[in-house]
Formats: structure tokens, sequence, C-alpha cells
């Protein structure tokens, strides 16, 4: 036997799924809301997504290199997902050095300054959106309506003018509107539908289970219907708070994003819980009309704790 | 019916490789290498000397202690060494080595019985205590003493495992389907001796013709030593499904406690071949010297069933089967979720060696580690819904104190985990160096 026999600790045969193809597939369920929201704001909005991954990614590789770590690392797809998660929340309009900021803090302070992928605590993307909300706030929050619309070029966003007005039907979306996206927003928030085919595939594939994205929209809807009414308790419209801002995308690519995520499925519940109670918090009591972002990030800060108070009992567990 | 249990992972099964070739008649080598503790407990004794001659079937060194098992001539011939020798599972054991010497008849003379009914309970123990049986399905227990429970501890309950949810592994497969009524005469002796009023064989949706077969077998039979009802039951494919804890929890909905044994919840398991090996024990007189293994894998050019001689090494074994068709990147004995990898060929089959896998440069992506992205996945995979994520952690920064109260000793390193690991991190190194430390 002219060649050395390879000898390693079992199991010597692997799943096919590795860390890759999870981003990617990540990437690839996001695709249709980005399509979405090119469609509905126009090209600008390409050109936020474009300069945002790029600006990632190429913040990425330069702290790789700092830190001496295989720049090859990232086609992991990370970083892309990181720079195009960012870019979906933000407005469409905005300079493009804004993104270009958005994703340097996301990269250099959300991520790589804790250890790299797998070590930090607060999402990448939500961080980097933090940063740019308490930043430039005006920017931040100059919204446009979609391209067809008569005054396309400013306006508010469904959740602004409710909060502003608080009278529901005041609110300049129906709730089909909402749905396919019909609405001023973020560029991947907008297009509920498309966003909700993304979440399919991924549930379906097994990348993202049920009990984050669940517990968190059945818990705003639960809340906005008890507490968010104008006429009294149980007359909110669970709907239109479900459908409005950057739920569907929070809840089914932001919190679930495993680093920042509780490790098991009961952990999950008590997440998503978490998020659907500061979300409605947020969005009711609080000076921002939405709170999908902080609520994610605020949660994530409580994981470890999660973690640590959730450790499963293990099969035939006896008490001590 | 058959209920769930917790975890498991799907890997592909490679068992249509080999789950349609009949076992092929037992390949007769020049030499064997018998190591003295192919079993789980004490190694035996030997008790022949150098340069003695040996018969097929004779005992050659002898139970050593409670837990031990007796070892016997797997050929006939003339005892060249008793030395240091490697085996698959340690790097150096003490070994027999027998030369067959070409007049020697190689065929077991056996004391043929068919009729048993006149064995008492004791009797049938130390018959198969003397064979030196052992679990076939990997683990090497003996079986005398997972028969002889305790008192106080009351066995309603014995399954006959017939999952082989290891995959590429196909030799329980044959037997069921090729030896069904066999199985069933090694059954009802277990029944007879534990005096079990229950048995499940419990066979994985994979193996349908096998438990096609058994069922034939079981209508046609006619129980005499005992009033068990036996029912076949088919389990849902999953890995780890053939271990104890899971296969009970599969078939009787019950739960071994953690760090208990099955007797605890009034069961026993024995596998499939290890029912075989008692039915040959009781009724043909024949000790443990045989069994089938599967060769298969990528490599090799003629995957098969084989029944061979235990002490046969891996390198006559290959020769005389065909050889292989590319160089191997890799030799397993066992299957490919909780074998041993082997740095050379020149490794006797032991007892518990259920198949040998060779496995071509292409199959063997041994992928690099990347860091934990916490996905959870193999927190879903744990059978013993432990977290393995969170334990190698704890490995890792040598917090060992913390591993122990978080259960890592409650991983049987069955795999599940780091073959569902999307960062391909050795989980099952950390475990074992976890389990070491504590």
């Amino acid at each position: 036997m002219s060649k050395p026999l390879t000898v390693s600790i079992g199991p010597h045969i692997k799943s096919p799924r590795t860390t890759k193809k999870i981003m990617w597939a990540v990437t690839i369920a996001l695709i249709p809301a980005g399509a979405a929201g090119v469609f509905i704001f126009g090209l600008d909005a390409l050109r936020v997504i474009l300069v945002s991954i790029f600006a990632a990614v190429a913040t990425e590789a330069i702290i790789l290199k700092m830190r001496k770590k295989d720049v090859a690392a990232i086609w992991d797809g990370s970083a892309i997902l990181t720079g195009l998660l960012l870019a979906y929340n933000l407005p469409p309009g905005v300079p493009l050095w804004l993104p270009v900021a958005g994703s340097i803090f996301a990269i250099a302070i959300g991520k790589q300054v804790f250890g790299g992928l797998g070590h930090n605590i607060f999402n990448p993307a939500l961080a980097g959106r933090a940063f740019l909300m308490v930043s430039w706030p005006i920017y931040m929050t100059t919204w446009r309506q979609p391209r067809w619309a008569v005054d396309a070029v400013s306006g508010a966003t469904p959740l602004a003018i409710i909060k502003n007005s608080e009278f529901v039907g005041m609110a300049n979306a129906s709730l089909w509107d909402l749905f396919i996206g019909n609405r001023g927003g973020c560029i991947g928030e907008v297009c509920v539908v498309a966003l909700l085919a993304g979440a399919i595939y991924l549930l379906v594939k097994g990348y993202i289970t049920w009990h984050i994205p669940f517990a968190y929209v059945a818990t705003v809807a639960l809340t906005s219907w008890a507490f968010n009414g104008t006429a009294g308790v149980f007359t909110g419209d669970a709907l239109f708070f479900v459908l409005a801002g950057g739920l569907a995308l929070g809840a089914f690519f932001m919190a679930t994003d495993y680093v920042t995520s509780p490790l098991n499925s009961k952990g999950r519940i008590i997440f998503g819980v978490g998020c659907g109670v500061l979300t409605f918090i947020i969005r009711k009591f609080a000076g921002y009309p939405e709170g999908v972002c902080y609520s994610i990030l605020i949660m994530n800060a409580f994981v470890p704790l999660i973690d640590r108070h959730t450790y499963p009992k293990w099969f035939g567990w006896i008490k001590k | 019916m058959s209920y769930r249990f917790y975890g498991g992972v799907h890997p592909s099964g490679f068992k249509t490789l080999t789950n349609d070739r009949p076992v092929k008649k037992t390949f007769i080598p020049k030499k064997v290498v018998l190591p003295l503790s192919q079993h789980t407990g004490v190694p035996a004794e030997p008790v022949v000397g150098l340069g003695e001659m040996v018969k097929v079937g004779q005992l050659i060194a002898k139970q050593s202690g409670f837990i031990s098992a007796s070892l016997h001539a797997s050929i006939g011939g003339k005892v060249s060494a008793i030395a240091y020798s490697p085996t698959p599972t340690h790097p150096r054991a003490l070994s027999i080595k027998i030369e067959a010497s070409d007049n020697e008849n190689q065929e077991f003379q056996g004391q043929f019985r068919t009729d048993i009914s006149a064995f008492s309970k004791d009797e049938l123990i130390a018959a198969i205590r003397d064979a030196g049986i052992v679990g076939l399905g990997g683990a090497a227990f003996p079986t005398y003493v997972k028969l002889s429970p305790p008192k106080g501890k009351t066995i309603d309950t014995v399954i006959v495992n017939g999952a082989e949810c290891e995959p590429y592994l196909t030799c329980d497969h044959r037997i069921m389907v090729e030896k069904s009524k066999e199985v069933l005469k090694g059954l009802e002796i277990i029944t007879k001796i534990l005096g079990a009023k229950e048995a499940y064989i419990a066979i994985e949706d994979n193996k349908l013709s096998a438990a096609y077969a058994m069922e034939q077998a079981l209508k046609a039979f006619s129980f005499q030593l005992s009033a068990s009802s036996v029912k076949i039951i088919i389990l849902k494919t999953k890995y780890p499904q053939g271990a104890e804890k899971q296969i009970i929890k599969a078939v009787v909905n019950r739960t071994v406690p953690a760090g208990g044994l099955p007797m605890d919840v009034g069961c026993v398991v024995q596998s499939v071949g290890t029912v075989f090996a008692i039915y040959e024990a009781i009724y043909l007189g024949k000790p443990l010297i045989e069994r089938v293994v599967t060769l298969t894998g990528s490599a090799i050019k003629e995957p098969m069933n084989i029944s061979v001689k235990i002490g046969t090494l891996i390198s006559d074994l290959v020769s005389a089967a065909g050889g292989l068709k590319c160089e191997a990147a890799k030799v397993i004995a066992g299957g490919p979720m909780m074998g041993i990898s082997q740095y050379m060929f020149d490794v006797p089959l032991l007892k518990g060696t259920s198949g040998v896998l060779f496995i071509s440069d292409e199959d063997c992506r041994e992928e690099p580690e990347s860091v934990c992205i916490r996905c959870g996945a193999c927190i879903s995979a744990c059978p013993m819904e432990l977290v393995p994520t969170q334990l190698m952690y704890m490995v890792k920064n040598e917090n060992f104190a913390e591993a122990r109260d978080k259960g890592v000793a409650n991983c049987y390193e069955c795999g599940a985990c780091a073959y569902d690991c999307p960062a391909k991190i050795p989980l099952v190194d950390y475990m074992k160096f976890g389990k070491a430390k504590i």
C-alpha cells in the first residue's frame, strides 16, 4: 500500500450541508424581496444594494487580512449576506456613502471586533442600521413612495403616518398594498409576498425553523390586536401591524440569524416572543414608528442568558 | 406501531451495494490473530501454550471475571505466537496467533441438537457464556451478562435489534433474510432464559425484505420453549435507531434513565447477529468463531456480505475477496458513523466488527473545520438531547467540570452531531476528550 491511509475519529461521512451553502441559501431566498424592491423604487435601490454588498465584502477582506486570517473566507457568504440585509433595511433614495458607512460599521464593529463569524453578539446588519439611524436620522427617515405614485419622491411610511395620526384608517395603504409592497419603506421590507416566498423556501429546506418567526409574528399580532386599537382593547388591526413595517423581513431573515439567536427551540420561542413584545412597545409608546430593528438587537443581548436557562434536560435525565 | 425518539440524522444508506447479495461461504485464512480483549471487560486468559496444536472451536483463552468472554480457535493449526499485535481498537494488544496446518480439518465438528427442551435456564446461560458470545453489533458486551439480570430486576421485554442503522452495513439484513428461522429459534432461547412475556423484532423500513422474511418465518414457527408473544415492528429509518436506548424508546416507548441500563426498564436488547450466534451455540454447540461481515465501500472491487473467521486479517480478506479497484483512502472497521479508521490493512476482524469499509479518495473529503455558527443542527441531531456545541466550547476551554455537569458523560459517540454540523467541527473528538477528562 503506497499511500498512507487517512485516520480520523468518526463519523467518516458528513452531511453535504456546509456553512457556505446555508449563507448562499439565505442570500438566494432574499433575492425575490430585493427584486421587488428594485421594481418598486427603481434602479436607485439596486445601486444601494450593490454598493452595500461591495462595501461589506471589502471591509471583511481588509479586516481578515489585518487579523492574519484566510481572506478566502469572504466567499463563505456571510459578509455578502450582511451587506444585502443592511441594504434591505435602508430607504431606497439614500446617498451612496450611507450604505458604505453602514456596511463598514456592520462588519468592523458589529462582527469582526467580536472575533468574526460565529462570535458576534448583535446581528451585524441591524447594528449597522442602528448606527446609521442614530448618526444620520434625516437620511434614514426620508422615504420614497413607489415609482408610480403621484408624489414619488417623498412621503411617509404607513406606520409613521398612523404614529402621528393615532388612527389606522388614515394609513395611506390598504392591507393588500402592504402585502404586495405598494407603499413607502425600506428596500427589502416592503414586498411581504416576496419575503414570504423566500421564507417558505428556507423553512421547507430546513435552513430555519418555525419557532422564532412564528413566536415573533404571533406576539406582534396578539399585542397589536389587544392594545393597539383606537376603540379600546381587542380592537387593533392585527393584520395591519403584522404586514406593515419591517416585521416580515425581521422575523424571517434577521431574528433567525443563527449566530445571534438562541440554540434550541424553547429558547427560540422565548426569543421570538421577546422580540414581538418589544416591537409592540416601541411601535406603541416609543418615539420611533418602527421597532423591529431595536427589538431584535435588544433580544440579541439576552441570547446568552436564554441559552443558559434553556439548557435541555437530556434523555433519561434524573433529578439529583 | 413504533414510537419516535428525539434527534437523529438521515445519512444516505449505501446499502444497495450489498443488501441483495447472499452471505458468502466462510473464508478460511492461512492465519488468524485473536486479541484477548475483543469484548467489553477483562481480557481473557490464555490456556494454550506456544507451539501447541489447536482444533477449530477449541478454547484458547478463558473468561476472567464476571464481565469477560472466552475465546476459541477460529481455525485449526499451531499457536505460533502469543504477543502484542495491532488490532482495530488498540494500537497494541496481547493476541494469540494461529497458523493453519494443511492436514487439519477446518470444518467445525459440532454437536447437533434438535430438541433443547431439556436444558435448564442456567445451562443455557452457561452454554452461551462458554461459547464466548458477545454483542455483535459493535460494543461487544458479553451476552451472558445481559441474560443474567441481578435479583430484583425483572425483564418483561426482549427486543431483537434489526435496525442496522449504520449506513453501508447489511450483515444483519442478510441474516434476517437467509436465517429467519434460526433467528427465531435464538430469540426463543433468550425469552426462555429471561421469562419475558413480550418479544419484538425491530426492523427499519429500509429493510422490508428482511421484515417480510421474518414475518413468513414467524407464521410458520411454533414456539415450544416459552409462551411469549413475538411481534415484528417496522421502524422509520433514522440514525442512530440501533442504539440500545433509542431502540427501546422507539419500540416500547420507555426511557432508560441516564447512566442506567436497559434492564432498569425491563428490557434486553440483542442484535440479530448475536441472536443467531446464540442459536448456533445452543443448537450446533458452536462457539463464536465466525461472523458475517459486510465488505463494502467505493474502493472495493466486489462489495459483499461474507462469513469470516474471527481473527482474519483485513489484508487476507481483501485479497481473497477480489481486491480493491482503486487505492483506498480510508479503511474503516465497522460502519461509517461509529467505525474506527485503520492505519494499516494487517489488523484482525474482531467479534464486534460488523463491516469493513474501503473508502476511495473522492469520497474521503475531509473538509476543513470552521467556526460554529450556532445553527443548532447538533442539538436537533443529538439523540441524548445534549447541546454538543456548548459542550465543545467547554471542553475547548478546558472547563471539564462544567461539561460534566452539562451531561457530557451521556454522549455515546454516535456521531450524529458531527455528521450534521455545517461547520464540519469534529464534535465527537471534543466529546471523547471531555469524557476522558471527567
